[in-house]
């Protein structure tokens, strides 16, 4: 467990290198470096043993990888809307329960919006996503400084087409490991 | 190298317009009857008839210059869509005696009302000379007449200058052809668009970019006093409401807020910028005050307060807020007191902007699956429709209030929706699309330049 929380936290720090404005769809950010980069971060100037523990599926436990492929890194919200659907809630909780795992770990919240408001309102829409979604996180036990949100309005879709299923995708909060 | 030239042209044109001088006009100071007039506030106009020849120039650079003025002159009156060019074929009489006097019967058999003659001269100390005048072709009188001295490469902006001369002595209104816009310039695929600021004179001249693209940026505006603007940027993965200095390239983030900070404007004197704050999921309006930094909050309320504009005198404050339930105009006393509802149509109502002439507030509008850009009264009476598409938004003023300039961006496929700029009069007639080499949006008005 000790060694976990260490190599997280230094896969942690490497990432929070990282840009985190980049497109979140996750898998480019997280997945495949944790594992690497705990020896180039060592932390005393001594090599380390370069040990971290896997995840179900063979992804590093607390990488972005792990988040995506075991447990969910986004949920959707409906038109012009922040509540938390059930099925929001539930992978909420998945995700509480993996971040109480991971001790080490620390998230950045994304909301987006769709295209169909205008842009000053989806950044203040964004923002009440990401804040209901770490509201309730923190209400399942997550440490309030282990939570950052950002609001990206309408800027970053998944999709871009103009259609009702690319606006349902785009109406999300995504949750990032730092 | 292009930072240094606008500069230069920026402070070589202080003596420009203080050179300025009127030519006698032929029949002494005294106004002329008011025959020739173009109302611009009642609905579709019929443009006024007007011959614009090259101006005569006095050697081969001089008349380069003096059709290349003519040129943007031409242009600048035409997109207004308040005058008709006549066709140069048409005319009769010959440029070279115009510069003695214009024969009026020839200009009137080829039904022109207005005709406009220039010339250029290039001086023996390097200066170009541009005279010209304004003449009613029926009264046989001069409206307006004006002299220049100025360096050549100011070429562009003593035709824009003559430009609004001549849309003032007609209309009666200020001209907006000396201005430029300032715009977010997008290329990319949706899901990775980037954006960079750009600046441009309102005929598209002059086009460069101001940032690289590498942070997002969103909703500039101008400083109405200053070489400023104001916008949103992405700096550090952080959303800041920044202040950029046009002639020097610098940017500074203004304040140190616990949260994002977005939608800015400036207050009419300069010295303010007006924004929201998200922190915990709740957006209020702020004030700063540029010279102290001191920072006051304007609303205090469990909904979304955005998208804040002050009124010309600064009293009062025109904002978006979802407080009804949903998106809905309000407005407030600069302080903060007395939040009223203006908006009550169908839909939702977003993006107010107050006009520089105060009479009117421009919004977006969203129903049925549409968007639509118009203007109210600030009691929120007289609504009207200026112009629609699938997605239209962000209205900004010209500086003399009779024209809105608001991006459009069709229904799009996988690579995302491409927006341009468009311009519409109040009247909702002539509606143009602003051209830009790449997609564009948000794009801000200057103030007149000085």
């Amino acid at each position: 467990m000790h060694w976990k929380i260490l190599v997280t936290v230094i896969a942690g720090l490497a990432l929070g290198a990282c840009e985190t404005t980049s497109d979140n769809t996750g898998s480019a950010q997280g997945g495949g470096s944790a594992t690497g980069q705990g020896s180039s971060s060592g932390t005393s100037g001594s090599s380390s043993p370069q040990v971290s523990s896997l995840a179900p599926g063979g992804v590093p436990a607390g990488s972005q990888e792990d988040l995506v492929t075991n447990i969910g890194d986004r949920v959707f919200f409906g038109l012009d809307s922040v509540s938390l659907s059930a099925e929001a809630r539930a992978t909420l909780e998945k995700q509480a329960q993996w971040l109480r795992r991971n001790q080490g770990v620390i998230i950045t919240i994304a909301g987006h919006a769709d295209e169909r408001g205008t842009r000053e309102y989806n950044l203040a829409l964004g923002d009440r996503r990401a804040t209901a979604v770490r509201d309730y996180l923190i209400a399942l036990g997550l440490e309030q400084n282990r939570v950052k949100t950002v609001s990206f309005g309408k800027e970053r879709p998944v999709d871009g087409r103009s259609a009702e299923d690319a606006w349902s995708k785009n109406r999300r909060s995504v949750t990032t490991v730092n | 190298m292009m930072r240094n030239f606008k500069q230069d042209v920026r402070f070589g044109l202080v003596p420009l317009l203080f050179a300025l001088c009127v030519l006698v006009t032929v029949t002494g100071v005294s106004p002329v009857r008011a025959e020739l007039k173009v109302d611009i506030t009642s609905g579709k106009i019929e443009p006024l008839p007007i011959a614009l020849p090259d101006f005569f120039g006095n050697g081969a650079q001089a008349q380069t210059l003096g059709r290349d003025i003519a040129a943007v002159v031409s242009a600048d009156l035409e997109r207004s869509g308040l005058f008709r060019l006549i066709d140069r074929k048409a005319f009769i009489q010959a440029r070279s005696s115009l510069r003695i006097r214009p024969k009026f019967p020839s200009w009137r058999q080829i039904n022109a009302q207005a005709l406009v003659v220039g010339s250029t001269e290039v001086r023996p100390n390097g200066q170009l000379r541009v005279e010209f005048r304004l003449w009613d072709v029926f009264a046989g009188q001069q409206l307006v007449g004006l002299r220049t001295d100025t360096e050549p490469r100011n070429w562009r902006r003593v035709a824009h200058i003559i430009a609004d001369a001549i849309y003032k002595r007609i209309t009666g209104e200020q001209g907006y052809f000396d201005t430029r816009i300032v715009y977010v310039a997008e290329s990319g695929p949706a899901i990775k668009r980037v954006k960079r600021l750009a600046i441009m004179d309102q005929d598209g001249a002059n086009h460069r970019y101001l940032t690289s693209g590498a942070e997002l940026v969103l909703t500039p505006r101008f400083s109405p006093t200053a070489q400023e603007i104001t916008y949103l940027e992405y700096r550090g993965g952080k959303p800041r409401v920044y202040i950029f200095n046009i002639d020097t390239g610098q940017r500074e983030a203004l304040g140190d807020f616990p949260g994002m900070t977005f939608a800015p404007r400036f207050s009419p004197n300069g010295k303010r910028v007006i924004m929201s704050m998200a922190q915990d999921g709740n957006s209020d309006i702020f004030v700063m005050d540029l010279p102290t930094r001191r920072v006051s909050r304007l609303t205090s309320h469990p909904s979304i307060d955005t998208s804040p504009s002050f009124s010309p005198d600064a009293r009062r404050v025109v904002f978006n807020s979802d407080r009804g339930g949903r998106q809905q105009i309000y407005v407030m006393d600069s302080d903060g007191g007395n939040p009223k509802r203006i908006s009550f149509g169908n839909g939702r109502y977003a993006t107010p902007v107050w006009s520089p002439r105060g009479d009117l507030i421009a919004f977006t509008k969203i129903t049925q699956g549409e968007f639509y850009i118009g203007v109210m009264r600030p009691n929120g009476s007289g609504e009207r429709l200026l112009a629609k598409g699938f997605l239209v938004e962000g209205p900004t003023w010209s500086p003399n209030g009779r024209v809105l300039m608001f991006f459009r961006q069709p229904r799009a496929g996988a690579g995302g929706g491409q927006p341009k700029l468009f311009s519409v009069d109040l009247t909702g007639f002539n509606e143009r699309e602003i051209k830009t080499p790449t997609a564009g949006s948000d794009p801000a008005w200057s103030p007149p330049k000085r």
